[in-house]
C-alpha cells in the first residue's frame, strides 16, 4: 500500500506542478499590459512602473514564475486586485459554501442515481431499463442553469416553495439553509445522478454475470437479497471510485449553479472576478479546484485499493 | 461480403433512437445555415410596440424584453451554437488526435510528455478552465470557441492515443514496419485510419459538450456578445423577466437540450453501429 501511495504520489506532483505553469500562462494570454488592466483609470507612468516592479512584470517570465509558485507554495495565492483581500482567505471563506452544496447534491445524485442503476440493470432491456436510460440521457443533455431557472419558475415563482435566491449558512439558521441549498443542489446533482446511474447499470450487468451470483441463486436465495448482497456489493467498487471523479463535474456545475441562484460560493467568486478582471482570483480558484480534484483523485485510487483486497495483495 | 463502414451505416440506422437523433441534428444543421431564409423576422430589430409580448399566431415563442422575435432569436441562435460546436471540437481534434497519435505511436519519454501534460490540463473541471481561458482572451464568440477546443483537446489526445496503441499492435503495422517505412509512413497510412472510428464518435458527443459549452459562456456574458442572439445570452437575459414572461426562458433552454440530446442520441448510436463487439 504505502509503495503504491508513493508511486500515485510521484505522479500527482509533476500534474500539480504542470497546473501551476499552465495557470501562470494564462497571464500571458491577457490582452494589453497587466499593470494597466490593474491601474484602473490611473494613467500615471510612475504609478505603473510602480506595478510592474512590484508584480515583478519587468523581470524574465521564469523568474516571475519562480517567484510566483515561491509564494503560492507557502499558502499565498496573492492580492486580489478588487477587494484587496488576500486570495486565499477569499478561497477559504467560499469553499464551505461550495463544499456544503457539493455535498448535498453528491447524497441526492447517489440517491438517485444508484437505485436507478439497479432497477435499469435488473429489468435489462425491460421497460424500466429503457425508461431509466431515456431519463438518464435526458438528465445528460439538460443544461443545469436551464433545469436551474425552470425549477425557479416552477417551484418558487409559480407555486411559492421556495425561495429562488440567496444562501443562509447551516450555522446560521439550518433549515433556511436548506431551504435555500435544496433547489441548487438537485440541479447539480442531476447530471451526476444519470452519470452515476449508467455507471451503476453496467457494472451491476458486469457482477450479475458472475459465477457467485449464480452461486447465490442456486442457493435459493431471494432475487433482492442476491442482486443486493451479492451483486450489488461487488458493483460497488466501481461506481464509488468513477462516482469520485464526478467530483470535477460537480465543481463546473457549481459555478453556473451558484450563479443562477445567487449562492455566494466557490464559483460565483470565479465568475464576479472574471467580470472585474480581477486575474489573481482567476487563477488563484483554478489552482485550487485543480488541486482539490487532484487530490479527490488520489483519494478515488486508494478508494479502489481499500475496498478491493485483490488490489491490495498485488 | 460488405465493407465495415457498410455495416456500421446499416447497424446505425436500425436504432430508431439514433436515426431520430440525426433527423433532429440535421433539422437543427440546416435552419442554421437557412437562418436568414427561415426566421420570420429580423433576430436583432427592436420594436417598442411588442414589448414581451406573449406566444401567439404572429410570435409563435414571443416577443423579449426589446420587442425581438423570439423564435427568430432561437433560429439565428442556432447559428451560434452550431458554429461554436464545430469550430472548437474541430480545434480539439486538430489539437489531441495528432497529437495522441505521436504519443501512442512514439511510446517512451514523447508519451511521457505529452501525458502529463494532458493530466495537468484534465486536472481542471472543464467549465473552470473554459472559463478562464475566456476570460484572460476576452468575451466573443471566437475566443469561447478557441477556450472550449482547448480545453476539450486532451479527451482527444487520450482517445487517439488509446486507439493508437491498439491499431499499432495488428500485424500488418509489424509488417509495414519490416517491410522498412519510416515511422511516420506507417503511422499516418498504416495507423491514422484505424483510429477514425474513435474519434468520429468523440466528436459527435464533444459537438453536444461544446454546445452546452457554449451556451455556459454566453449565459455568463463571455461568449456571443448582445445584441447577436444565442442560445445562453438568451437564457441569461430572461432571468430578469421570469415572472412576466416565462417563455424567453422555456424556448432557448429547450433549443439546447434538444440539440444536445440529438447530438447525444446520434453519438450514442455510433458508438453501438462501430464498436466491433456490438456486431
Amino acid at each position: 500500500m504505502g509503495g503504491f501511495l508513493g508511486r500515485r504520489l510521484a505522479l500527482v506532483l509533476p500534474t500539480l506542478l504542470l497546473v501551476s505553469i499552465l495557470v501562470f500562462g494564462l497571464q500571458q494570454l491577457m490582452p494589453g499590459d497587466p499593470a494597466l488592466a490593474l491601474a484602473g483609470e490611473e494613467r500615471d507612468p510612475l504609478v505603473l512602473a510602480q506595478i510592474r516592479t512590484e508584480l515583478m512584470l519587468d523581470r524574465p517570465l521564469a523568474v516571475q514564475y519562480a517567484h510566483w509558485i515561491g509564494r503560492v507554495v507557502q499558502g499565498d495565492l496573492g492580492v486580489s486586485w478588487r477587494i484587496r483581500m488576500p486570495v486565499a482567505r477569499l478561497i477559504g471563506e467560499k469553499l464551505p459554501v461550495t463544499a456544503q452544496l457539493g455535498f448535498m447534491a453528491f447524497v441526492i445524485a447517489l440517491g438517485i442515481g444508484i437505485p436507478a442503476g439497479i432497477v435499469s440493470a435488473v429489468n435489462r432491456n425491460g421497460f424500466l431499463d429503457y425508461a431509466a436510460n431515456i431519463v438518464g440521457l435526458a438528465g445528460l443533455s439538460t443544461p443545469n442553469f436551464w433545469l436551474g431557472i425552470m425549477l425557479i419558475l416552477l417551484i418558487s415563482v409559480n407555486l411559492g416553495w421556495l425561495p429562488p435566491s440567496g444562501y443562509v449558512s447551516l450555522a446560521e439558521d439550518w433549515r433556511q439553509s436548506l431551504a435555500t441549498t435544496i433547489m441548487p443542489a438537485f440541479v447539480l446533482g442531476n447530471a451526476i445522478a444519470a452519470i452515476l446511474m449508467r455507471h451503476t447499470r453496467s457494472a451491476m450487468l458486469t457482477a450479475m454475470d458472475q459465477d457467485y451470483v449464480r452461486t447465490a441463486r442456486a442457493k435459493g436465495l431471494r432475487e433482492w437479497r442476491v442482486v443486493i448482497r451479492h451483486a450489488f456489493r461487488n458493483a460497488l467498487v466501481p461506481v464509488v471510485t468513477l462516482g469520485a471523479l464526478e467530483l470535477g463535474t460537480l465543481l463546473s456545475g457549481a459555478v453556473l449553479t451558484e450563479q443562477v441562484f445567487s449562492i455566494p460560493g466557490f464559483g460565483k467568486l470565479i465568475v464576479d472576478a472574471v467580470f472585474n478582471r480581477d486575474y489573481p482570483v482567476v487563477q488563484g480558484v483554478v489552482l485550487v479546484t485543480a488541486t482539490i480534484y487532484v487530490g479527490l483523485n488520489l483519494l478515488a485510487d486508494v478508494l479502489y485499493v481499500l475496498i478491493n483486497p485483490r488490489l491490495r495483495v498485488a | 461480403m460488405q465493407s465495415p463502414a457498410r455495416l456500421a451505416v446499416r447497424r446505425f440506422f436500425r436504432r430508431p433512437a439514433a436515426v431520430i437523433g440525426l433527423v433532429v441534428v440535421a433539422a437543427f444543421v440546416l435552419v442554421a445555415v437557412l437562418a436568414v431564409f427561415v426566421a420570420p423576422f429580423d433576430p436583432i430589430a427592436t420594436s417598442w410596440t411588442t414589448i414581451r409580448k406573449a406566444p401567439s399566431w404572429q410570435h409563435w415563442m414571443g416577443t423579449d424584453e426589446n420587442g425581438r422575435d423570439v423564435l427568430s432569436r432561437v433560429i439565428h441562435g442556432a447559428r451560434a451554437s452550431m458554429l461554436a460546436g464545430v469550430v472548437s471540437v474541430a480545434i480539439a481534434a486538430g489539437i489531441g488526435v495528432p497529437t495522441g497519435l505521436l504519443a501512442g505511436f512514439a511510446r517512451g519519454k514523447t508519451d511521457m510528455v505529452i501525458g502529463r501534460v494532458a493530466d495537468a490540463m484534465l486536472a481542471v473541471p472543464f467549465l473552470v478552465l473554459a472559463i478562464a481561458l475566456a476570460a484572460f482572451l476576452g468575451p466573443s464568440l471566437r475566443n469561447a470557441m478557441v477556450a472550449i477546443g482547448v480545453t476539450a483537446a486532451p479527451v482527444f489526445m487520450r482517445v487517439a492515443r488509446g486507439a493508437t496503441m491498439d491499431a499499432a499492435t495488428n500485424e500488418y503495422v509489424e509488417a509495414a514496419r519490416a517491410l522498412g517505412n519510416p515511422a511516420w509512413r506507417v503511422a499516418v497510412r498504416h495507423v491514422a485510419p484505424n483510429i477514425v472510428a474513435p474519434v468520429i464518435v468523440q466528436a459527435t458527443l464533444a459537438i453536444a459538450t461544446a454546445i452546452i459549452a457554449e451556451a455556459s459562456l454566453s449565459f455568463l456574458g463571455l461568449g456571443q456578445q448582445p445584441p447577436s442572439p444565442s442560445w445562453g445570452s438568451m437564457l441569461n437575459s430572461a432571468q430578469r423577466f421570469l415572472s412576466q414572461a416565462p417563455w424567453l426562458a422555456i424556448f432557448p433552454g429547450a433549443a439546447i437540450f434538444l440539440a444536445v440530446l440529438a447530438f447525444n442520441l446520434v453519438g450514442d448510436g455510433l458508438r453501438d453501429a462501430l464498436d466491433p463487439r456490438g456486431k
